[in-house]
């Protein structure tokens, strides 16, 4: 029940807070030749959007709507229902690769340094790690590009695609679209996939020094376990179990905000949306965003949770 | 005498205090400033920090052309001897333009940090003190501040902050980033507040806002500390991810992040407009996180990091 008010509020306020700040009229000054104003409220009433009507009327007209499960209508007339079904696709498939090869290589890579802690690989990754945290998302995207870039020239071939999703336009059959879509995929994945390894490989590092010197590792080792797999059938399993609530949780935040990567390469997913609808002053779109963004955060809580209790037997205890 | 005294003074066998026998028992701070310079990598950081903060308020001094100076015979210029670090599409000196917003950059993570890090230190120690209905609407409104989409609200709020100038970005920047430490402090607060010493204020009559103030909030200097040396790093990520979007610094201020977004339209054709900036930027953050990771280990004993 707590969530659910929390996700109401959150939209609510968001809704308030776009409807008071954003503009939808100012859509219209720029077009050519430039709508009457009667004709510009009549559309902006059909949208509910008619910053002439108070908005508490608005507010009031688009709960409602809400409630039954319905978002309304964006700037250009399109149902917001439909389009975020449309780029909750989009970001599905973009965070689904880039979690897993993110999370997997950082879980292999944090837990291998762990058991090999202070040699030469431990160091190395962990630095590299240290590093990949230390750069904004922003500049991993932009940097991959301008390495593409440099391949392809080099290459003389496009090996690397960056813009969209996949090539509008393309008749090459079944395979060459799903290649063409491959091609396209690469650097976004690639561009979250580091920024997760970076995260999964210091937190799993972490759980993982926190178990080796545990002492049902030792007891296993004294009964006759090898090293390896006193490690990986006791220490490594009881690790992962809060890498893997983690791991619910960073999906769901993922999910609400790629914005950078989804922008700077161009792909119509949840992230980019948010600029999209704040740029042409989109109020339902904000609002539906939001909502959206809430619900991710309130859900990956919940279910990192559920989870941890659900793997841990001492939570479910206690 | 408490173990945080400067000094224990030992009674000799006659009975005389002090004299050659006084043994220093070194004070908390001083052993943790010991421990904190043992730390290689806080050495490091501290030493890049200076050397930036040097570049940024020094650097300009040396620079060739002025900030609003502009070179019309010299547009998107490489590095040379007239323009250390090449010229822009509008024939600025990026040299002058990336020391200046290393300076924003700076002065922008230190300022939400300190501004973070103390309403963080007041909602959670006054919610963990007083609990009840106090703590309830706290945790609520850091719970609902926690669930708001920072960047969407940022972004919503940028028409209407355009023209108020970099110190209300700040402020907005600090509003998103309380919350997780606001909810740390509630609960060591929750255990500090049944301390021996927080008791004895309290059956002294002690307000319970001097309590909050005296007692606890200076017992929690360490975590307070480290958690203010990562918020830098945070804030300017964070600046540099709005500014990338235009919901930042604006004209005629710039910021690191200003000028990446800058950069990165021509980072492939003209890569001068973009290293620079992001190679300082990436140093800046470098150099705080390695501050903050050495801080947590040398303040924190349970610290992981330690290991790292």
């Amino acid at each position: 029940m707590n969530y659910v008010v929390l996700i109401f509020l959150a939209t609510t306020f968001a809704y308030l807070l776009a409807a008071s700040t954003l503009s939808p009229r100012a859509n219209y000054a720029e077009m050519q030749p430039r709508p009457s104003e009667e004709q510009i409220d009549a559309r902006l009433d059909e949208l509910n959007l008619n910053d002439k009507t108070p908005l508490a009327e608005r507010y009031a007209h688009w709960i409602t709507d809400v409630a039954t499960g319905d978002f309304g209508k964006g700037v250009t007339g399109s149902s917001i229902n439909e389009e975020m079904g449309r780029r909750v696709g989009v970001s599905l498939r973009l965070i689904f690769f880039g979690t897993i090869i993110g999370a997997t290589s950082g879980v292999l890579i944090g837990a291998y340094g762990a058991v090999r802690q202070y040699r030469l690989f431990d160091r190395t990754s962990t630095g590299a790690a240290f590093f990949v945290l230390s750069v904004p998302a922003v500049v991993i995207a932009i940097s991959l590009q301008v390495i593409a870039v440099a391949i392809n020239e080099a290459t003389g071939v496009q090996i690397f695609q960056y813009a969209g999703e996949y090539t509008t336009g393309l008749d090459a059959g079944f395979w060459g679209h799903l290649g063409n879509r491959i091609q396209h995929a690469i650097l976004p994945t690639l561009a979250l996939a580091i920024g997760q390894f970076a995260a999964f490989s210091r937190y799993q590092r972490n759980m993982m020094l926190d178990v080796i010197g545990s002492d049902f590792v030792r007891t296993a080792m004294a009964k006759g376990l090898t090293r390896r797999k006193a490690l990986f059938k006791h220490a490594l399993r009881t690790a992962l179990i809060p890498t893997v609530t983690y791991f619910t949780f960073v999906f769901g935040i993922m999910l609400a905000g790629t914005t950078f990567t989804e922008k700077i390469y161009g792909w119509k997913g949840m992230g980019s949306w948010v600029i999209d609808s704040i740029v042409t002053n989109d109020v339902n779109a904000v609002a539906a965003v939001s909502c959206f963004m809430a619900v991710c955060v309130m859900a990956a809580s919940f279910f990192s949770d559920i989870l941890y209790a659900w793997l841990d037997p001492r939570v479910r205890v206690s | 005498m408490s173990m945080s005294a400067e000094r224990a003074v030992i009674e000799t066998e006659s009975g005389h205090e002090g004299g050659d026998d006084e043994v220093r028992i070194p004070g908390r701070w001083s052993s943790v400033l010991r421990t904190t310079l043992r730390q290689r990598r806080v050495i490091a950081g501290i030493a890049v920090l200076v050397l930036l903060m040097l570049a940024a308020w020094v650097g300009p001094l040396f620079a060739q052309w002025g900030f609003e100076e502009r070179d019309y015979a010299n547009f998107l210029q490489p590095p040379s001897p007239e323009h250390w670090f090449g010229t822009d599409n509008t024939g600025r000196d990026i040299y002058i333009l990336t020391m200046v917003g290393l300076q924003k950059s700076i002065i922008i993570g230190l300022l939400v940090a300190v501004i973070t890090t103390v309403v963080a230190a007041v909602v959670g120690a006054f919610a963990g003190y007083f609990l009840g209905p106090t703590d309830k609407a706290m945790m609520w409104v850091t719970d609902l501040a926690l669930v708001l989409p920072s960047f969407l609200i940022l972004a919503i709020l940028y028409p209407a902050i355009r023209g108020s100038g970099w110190l209300i970005f700040v402020l907005l920047l600090a509003a998103f980033m309380w919350m997780i430490t606001a909810k740390m402090i509630r609960g060591m607060t929750i255990s500090l507040k049944e301390r021996e010493y927080v008791l004895a204020a309290r059956y002294m009559g002690v307000p319970a806002w001097k309590i909050i103030f005296r007692h606890i909030i200076p017992n929690m200097s360490s975590l307070l500390i480290v958690d203010a040396t990562i918020n830098v790093s945070t804030a300017i990520i964070a600046e540099t991810s709005l500014s990338y979007f235009g919901f930042g610094v604006q004209p005629p201020d710039v910021s690191l992040g200003s000028l990446i977004a800058l950069g990165a339209r021509q980072a492939v054709t003209h890569p001068w407009t973009f290293v620079f900036c992001t190679g300082l930027l990436i140093i800046l953050v470098l150099a705080v996180n390695l501050i903050g990771e050495g801080l947590r280990d040398a303040l924190d004993p349970q610290s992981k990091s330690r290991r790292a």
